[in-house]
């Protein structure tokens, strides 16, 4: 398969131009790129969402239409979205299969043996759902790999896999990349793209740099080494990605004690000091997410205190929570970060609208003016400010989503994965904003799957496993193996 | 096909939720038809305690008979809903397509009675055709396209009929027997009925076009990146659902005898209610055709019994209206008990 030359723009935004390259049967291509580079735009022209405005795709040398998904899929492309893209109501095994089912007599849906080959595609994976089960409650890991199980259900000459690691762990992730070295091996072609340099130098024979919707360079990995990727990709040289700033540490700002909430964690105590940077470790699924969320106040905990500068936080009401200077940034911008019909500007002051307004009356310049600095601080791109937040890159979004937060004026910022899916340039520009609110005197409390950035950003770590704290480390002492081991619930860190 | 005539028929429901060894996923739709039947049990016992006759054969036919239109209705609304989707103009359908097989059969009682049922259906699916036309490829809400075509059929059933009336006396003798025969004691509306549900039901279960249904009203965007053509399958779920209104309209027609423009007027709501109650999520996605089915069939049982029971018809309403709130908050109290029960099994899985 080949792109030859294609472009594409929404409205004013130029999203792709003029961009042409190979995919190959037996070859892993990794396509790499800051965040709206363009690379999302690469994979919805493959995957028949867009047509392009110029150029065309070529398969098997001959030019090819690909005007729906469904042409995409005859055509033996097979697509693992960014975002899970799977159906809450309908049974893992019909999510996998729709419109693919095995049939029986009569055209009819042969169920069992639609759930039998469910089970062996987990066994390939090496995971186990229950195939029965709907799909709605699933973690994002999960949806991920029965994304990664539909693609290969489909036995597909072309994969194209658009960041299915970003909410995987370090086991998942091996499966994972076993599974599509299979792949390869069996001569299909397959294109991949993703944050980790880490996975994109194991997994890669080429790679392809893009740069605001434009080719930069293409090199055989082996060639290639991470300095020279993240040059080119950024353009400039990136200063450290993680700006980590010497503090020492004010009052205790947040006191969690013996926090539990049924069936999500247990017994869950810590404290935060002003410049402190607390990072929350564990695998997805350990609890991390939902213990914050109940900091916050968006779940209600069962029992246990939340104290913000001595003052205990009524459960569950996260209004008392924002007056108590306390901002969540949330694990899923989309859903629950953003919404993503409305403007950059509205967005942004959703969270001060009361403040903004004059006798009730909200206008646009005044969301304008508010948002515009936040805007320039944080080097927001967006063509207006009256766009919809929608049309912004993940990072874009990303930071829309801090702005909305820090200016409430919080004494604690809560942050859920601040860098899943932003780019290199993002991820560091999101560091040193940490840092600098950090260094002001703000409490901090990250969670993330990142090692590096764990280890990079935090002055404590606690980890944990299966909804309890397993270990509390000072920077000093964390270390890959040590967090990892209390990821995992095994003893030897717990000490 | 010729299932037990009785109500309370759990079979459809259960029949191919066995098949598919479900756990999580087919219980509760299976509870919700499970309690459908006993809610039904039990009024039509407490009722029969009250008053012995409320079981007398001819009560049990009008109540069946009573329930044929509502039921097959429902099942067709049941197809739109979980699609995401409504359709609001079927009481309208029903009397265009009610008068229109009327008209037929007394402008020409020669011709077969055959032929005026096929022009009841067509007419029904011509107006399907319009309303999935206008939601599928002018991509506008349905609530506000049904809502139009509404008073659009309502108002062409008017201008047809232009204040004239079929009476049962102008129709064949053939005709109004399908409303009136029974097989083994089953009045043959009800049997149409039956097979239109089991029919149905399989369909939505069983095939890939009717999956295809409830993963758009599951997640629309999931569903077009996953080559689904969405709008041709609400196109066929607004037709299926035209053609069932026609046929009701025809059923109607021939148990009647007499008909004018004003049939089926404010039918619609009912219909949504049966469907809600019988647990298809009016958000899409879930629900079953059976669960519409039992529904109506509840719903109907409701209106007969009220009256022999002397409750005020002023409660009627009421009543229906307490049900619907009773179904959604059973639905969110299985819901999140579900959601519950599957977090815990994640934990002890990994």
């Amino acid at each position: 398969m080949a792109l030859v030359d294609v472009a594409k723009s929404f409205g004013a935004v130029q999203a792709l131009r003029g961009l042409s390259m190979d995919l190959r049967p037996g070859r892993v291509h990794a396509l790499v790129g800051e965040n709206g580079a363009g690379k999302s735009t690469v994979v919805k022209a493959i995957a028949g969402v867009h047509l392009p405005d110029t150029g065309h795709v070529e398969i098997d040398g001959q030019r090819v239409e690909l005007t729906t998904p469904a042409d995409a899929q005859r055509a033996g492309v097979a697509v693992i979205y960014q975002e899970p893209t799977l159906f809450p109501d309908l049974s893992v095994a019909e999510n996998i299969f729709m419109g693919r089912q095995p049939l029986g007599r009569g055209r009819r849906i042969d169920y069992a043996t639609m759930r039998e080959r469910t089970e062996d595609l987990f066994a390939r994976l090496g995971v186990y759902i229950d195939p029965d089960r709907p799909a709605s409650g699933l973690s994002i890991a999960d949806q991920q790999l029965i994304e990664i199980a539909k693609a290969l259900s489909r036995d597909a000459r072309v994969l194209v896999m658009d960041e299915p690691t970003a909410a995987l762990s370090g086991t998942e992730v091996e499966r994972m990349f076993a599974v599509t070295r299979s792949l390869r091996d069996n001569g299909a072609a397959i294109l991949f793209i993703s944050h980790r340099f880490d996975e994109i130098f194991a997994l890669s024979d080429e790679i392809t740099v893009m740069r605001d919707g434009g080719f930069v360079s293409h090199a055989p990995t082996a060639e290639l080494d991470i300095d020279t990727v993240v040059r080119l990709m950024v353009g400039r040289e990136v200063t450290t990605l993680f700006p980590k700033q010497e503090v020492t540490p004010g009052e205790v700002l947040l006191e969690v004690d013996g926090l539990t909430r049924d069936a999500a964690f247990e017994d869950v105590s810590f404290s935060v000091r002003a410049g402190e940077i607390v990072a929350l470790a564990g695998l997805v699924g350990a609890g991390r997410s939902e213990v914050v969320r109940a900091v916050f106040g968006v779940d209600r905990h069962d029992s246990g205190t939340v104290r913000v500068a001595g003052r205990t936080l009524p459960r569950g009401r996260p209004a008392a929570a924002m007056e108590a200077g306390l901002a969540l940034v949330p694990e899923d911008r989309r859903q629950q970060g953003l919404v993503m019909e409305l403007s950059v500007q509205r967005n942004a002051t959703l969270t001060r609208r009361w403040a903004l307004s004059r006798l009730g009356v909200l206008t646009g310049a005044a969301e304008r003016s508010a948002t515009r600095s936040w805007a320039r601080r944080l080097h927001v791109k967006a063509a207006r400010l009256s766009d919809a937040v929608a049309t912004l890159s993940g990072g874009n979004q990303q930071k829309v989503v801090l702005a909305k937060w820090l200016a409430t004026g919080p004494r604690v910022l809560l942050i859920d994965e601040p860098t899943r899916g932003i780019d290199v340039s993002t991820k560091a520009e999101v560091h040193r904003l940490l840092s600098e609110l950090a260094a002001d005197g703000m409490a901090v409390v990250m969670v993330s799957s990142e090692l590096p950035e764990v280890l990079g950003m935090a002055d404590r770590v606690l980890v944990m496993h299966e909804g309890r704290v397993t270990a509390e480390l000072p920077r000093a002492e964390a270390s890959e193996e040590s967090v990892m081991y209390a990821a995992t619930g095994q003893r030897e860190a717990a000490a | 096909m010729t299932e037990a005539p009785d109500t309370r028929t759990p079979q459809p429901g259960s029949a191919p939720a066995r098949r598919g060894n479900g756990r999580a996923n087919r219980r509760l739709p299976l509870a919700r038809e499970t309690g459908l039947v006993l809610a039904i049990a039990a009024l039509v016992a407490v009722t029969w305690l009250y008053n012995p006759l409320f079981l007398s054969e001819q009560s049990v036919r009008d109540i069946l008979l009573g329930a044929t239109l509502l039921t097959i209705l429902a099942v067709g609304q049941a197809t739109v809903i979980v699609t995401r989707s409504v359709d609001l103009s079927v009481g309208s359908v029903l009397g265009l397509s009610a008068f229109g097989s009327a008209s037929f059969l007394m402008a020409f009682p020669d011709l077969p009675f055959v032929l005026g049922i096929g022009v009841g259906v067509t007419v029904g699916a011509a107006c399907g055709v319009v309303n999935g036309a206008l939601v599928a490829v002018a991509r506008v809400p349905a609530l506000v396209v049904t809502l139009g075509t509404l008073y659009v059929f309502r108002g062409v059933d008017y201008w047809w009929a232009s204040g004239s009336r079929v009476d049962a006396a102008d129709l064949p003798e053939t005709f109004l027997g399908i409303g009136r025969q029974s097989v083994l004691g089953v009045p043959v509306p009800a049997l149409i009925a039956i097979v239109v549900v089991l029919a149905a039901g399989h369909y939505l279960r069983s095939y890939r076009s009717g999956r295809e249904l409830y993963a758009i009203g599951s997640q629309p965007a999931a569903a077009r990146l996953s080559g689904i053509p969405v709008d041709r399958r609400i196109f066929g779920a607004f037709v299926l659902n035209g053609s069932l209104a026609g046929l009701a309209g025809v059923l109607y027609a021939a148990r009647f005898g007499s008909v004018d423009a004003t049939v089926g007027t404010g039918m619609e709501l009912e219909v949504v209610a049966a469907a809600v109650v019988g647990g298809v999520a009016i958000f899409g996605g879930s629900g079953t055709v059976y669960g519409a089915a039992l529904g109506a069939v509840l719903l109907s049982t409701i209106d007969a019994a009220l009256p022999v029971l002397q409750i005020n018809q002023f409660w009627q309403q009421a009543v229906v209206g307490l049900l619907i709130l009773l179904a959604i908050g059973l639905d969110r109290l299985l819901a999140v008990r579900a959601a519950r029960r599957l977090r815990a099994g994640r934990h002890h899985g990994d």
